[in-house]
């Protein structure tokens, strides 16, 4: 009687053990591949960048600083060489330098209805709301599964089964203060900065 | 994404694999019934008769209506989602031209970034009521349509919010249920047409047969085959009622979790409380979208006063819950957000 208990328990331990295992490594797999997704978007986005500043060059000659920032922050963007969620720090800083270039340029072409009233114009401002969209909701896919999978490492029992499943806290992509204050900025409200 | 809501997901994937699986189960199983049962009822209707008059032993309907049944099935898996789109006249966009097409293009493949789905196929209804429905088997093989209303009506952030809410019924795999569900009520109905005319046949002489063998027998199985007969009849009589109903019942609940699948894709319910007031708004029924496929919509299509009510009868008659509370819980969760960010900036 007692031995068929012990290997009850046995079997139990055993197919919650396999389960907790399976279920980190698909959430693991899972978050590589929504990480996979972010690159697959930026990439896009780099792409788009030059298109966009030839289209917008010869109207807006009077706002070459804005295009500029924005070519600077699109190729150094393009630099950060990091490939896998390990440079998350690198990849998201740069890219978020880009992201509050290309938002202030975005305004900046909002603030010229002619500009606007080119179908040119109104169609590549569709394509880059559309990619800031993807960037965006690729990036909040992946810090979605992201947390999802780091409070299933930090949680009682499967945290026992972490380290067998060789899983790391995976590195959530932060917006960056500079980059949500940069956005504000654009107020044209002439209150004195603080 | 909590991990309950993950879980949540898990769960409704899991409970429409298991109804698509028990619906073609009772699907079959009816069928078998009507045909079984008709093969019983002709063999105690031929059992006492004489040596040489024909004997029905051998359960030819049964068999053949099971096959009938299976095959049916099949077929409405494998073409439902084309014959979905076919009744209400979409045609696919392939190569966007006019700006509007492409901010669909556009909007359908962020959701589907969002929503961790491949994109699916695109299709427009030219219809001026603001509508939209999802239909597929699975997430591979998903179709989206919206109506040219809905283009029309709705704001960049609303249709991204419609487009949200029918991708969150591609992920819980409410597409394959609702899609076959919609191929075997058209189903049903054609059969249940075709073999009404058989039967109306059929009742004259099994009536005839039936009277003068009562006549002449002496008790015996008289009682049950009337039963039998009867409930068969029943059967027969009242198909097209419960598949329509069970059509119904389906898609309700799964309305509200398709809206709050949207608000986590997008993170702003407001944006699909007030596309729904929009479509709400729009009185005029959807000409294009036929009954059979009303299940498969955002809004009612067929503009019916029960979708405003709530109770049994609009429980167990409206294809969808009433508009003005998915309002309601899609703004609980709009100031429930904004509050929550309130307080994080504070």
């Amino acid at each position: 009687m007692g031995s068929i208990i012990f290997l009850v328990v046995l079997v139990v331990v055993a197919a919650w053990l396999i389960g907790a295992y399976n279920g980190l490594i698909s959430l693991k797999n899972q978050t590589l591949n929504a990480f996979k997704q972010i690159d697959v978007q930026l990439k896009r986005r780099h792409d788009l960048i030059p298109n966009l500043v030839n289209a917008v060059k010869g109207a807006m000659e009077f706002e070459r600083s804005t295009l500029e920032a924005v070519i600077q922050a699109r190729n150094q963007a393009v630099k950060v060489n990091a490939t896998g969620p390990e440079g998350i720090k690198q990849i998201s800083q740069a890219e978020n330098a880009l992201s509050s270039a290309l938002q202030r340029l975005m305004v900046v072409v909002e603030q010229y209805p002619q500009l606007k009233a080119t179908g040119n114009i109104g169609q590549l401002q569709e394509e880059l709301t559309s990619t800031e969209n993807k960037v965006a909701f690729a990036r909040q896919l992946y810090n979605d599964t992201a947390t999802q999978y780091n409070t299933k490492q930090q949680q009682f029992p499967t945290n026992m089964v972490a380290g067998l499943a060789k899983a790391q806290p995976a590195d959530l992509w932060e917006i960056e203060d500079q980059a949500e204050k940069a956005v504000p900025q654009v107020d044209l409200s002439m209150k004195p900065k603080v | 994404m909590s991990d309950d809501t993950s879980l949540n997901l898990f769960q409704q994937q899991e409970a429409n694999r298991r109804r698509t699986v028990l619906l073609v189960i009772g699907f079959v199983a009816f069928f078998a019934w009507l045909g079984f049962g008709g093969d019983y009822i002709y063999y105690l209707s031929t059992r006492d008769a004489p040596r040489t008059a024909y004997h029905h032993v051998f359960p030819w309907f049964g068999i053949a209506l099971t096959v009938i049944a299976l095959l049916t099935a099949w077929y409405a898996y494998a073409t439902g989602p084309e014959k979905v789109l076919w009744s209400t006249g979409a045609r696919p966009i392939v190569d966007p031209t006019d700006p509007q097409e492409k901010q669909l293009v556009n909007v359908v493949e962020e959701m589907a970034i969002a929503s961790g789905v491949p994109r699916p196929r695109i299709w427009i209804v030219d219809d001026p009521d603001p509508n939209a429905f999802a239909t597929g088997t699975d997430p591979l093989h998903a179709h989206v349509a919206v109506t040219r209303g809905l283009l029309d009506l709705c704001s960049r952030e609303e249709l991204q919010a419609v487009v949200g809410h029918e991708l969150g019924h591609v992920k819980n795999l409410d597409v394959r249920l609702m899609t076959l569900l919609a191929a075997l009520v058209g189903a049903v109905a054609l059969m249940h047409d075709g073999a009404t005319r058989v039967l109306r046949g059929g009742t004259n002489l099994g009536g005839g047969g039936g009277g003068s063998r009562g006549g002449g027998k002496k008790g015996g199985a008289g009682p049950l085959l009337v039963v039998l007969l009867v409930v068969w009849i029943l059967s027969w009589l009242l198909a097209p009622i419960i598949t329509q109903i069970l059509a119904l019942a389906v898609s309700r609940k799964r309305e509200y979790l398709a809206d709050a699948m949207s608000a986590q894709f997008t993170r702003n319910p407001l944006a699909l409380a007030s596309a729904l007031q929009k479509i709400e708004g729009a009185v005029a029924p959807t000409a294009a979208i036929k009954r059979g496929a009303a299940h498969l919509c955002i809004a009612d299509p067929l503009g019916r006063r029960l979708t405003a009510r709530e109770g049994l009868f609009a429980d167990a008659l409206a294809t969808h819950p009433p508009m003005a509370k998915r309002i309601a819980i899609l703004r609980g969760m709009g100031y429930a957000q904004l509050k929550k960010e309130g307080g994080g900036v504070a």
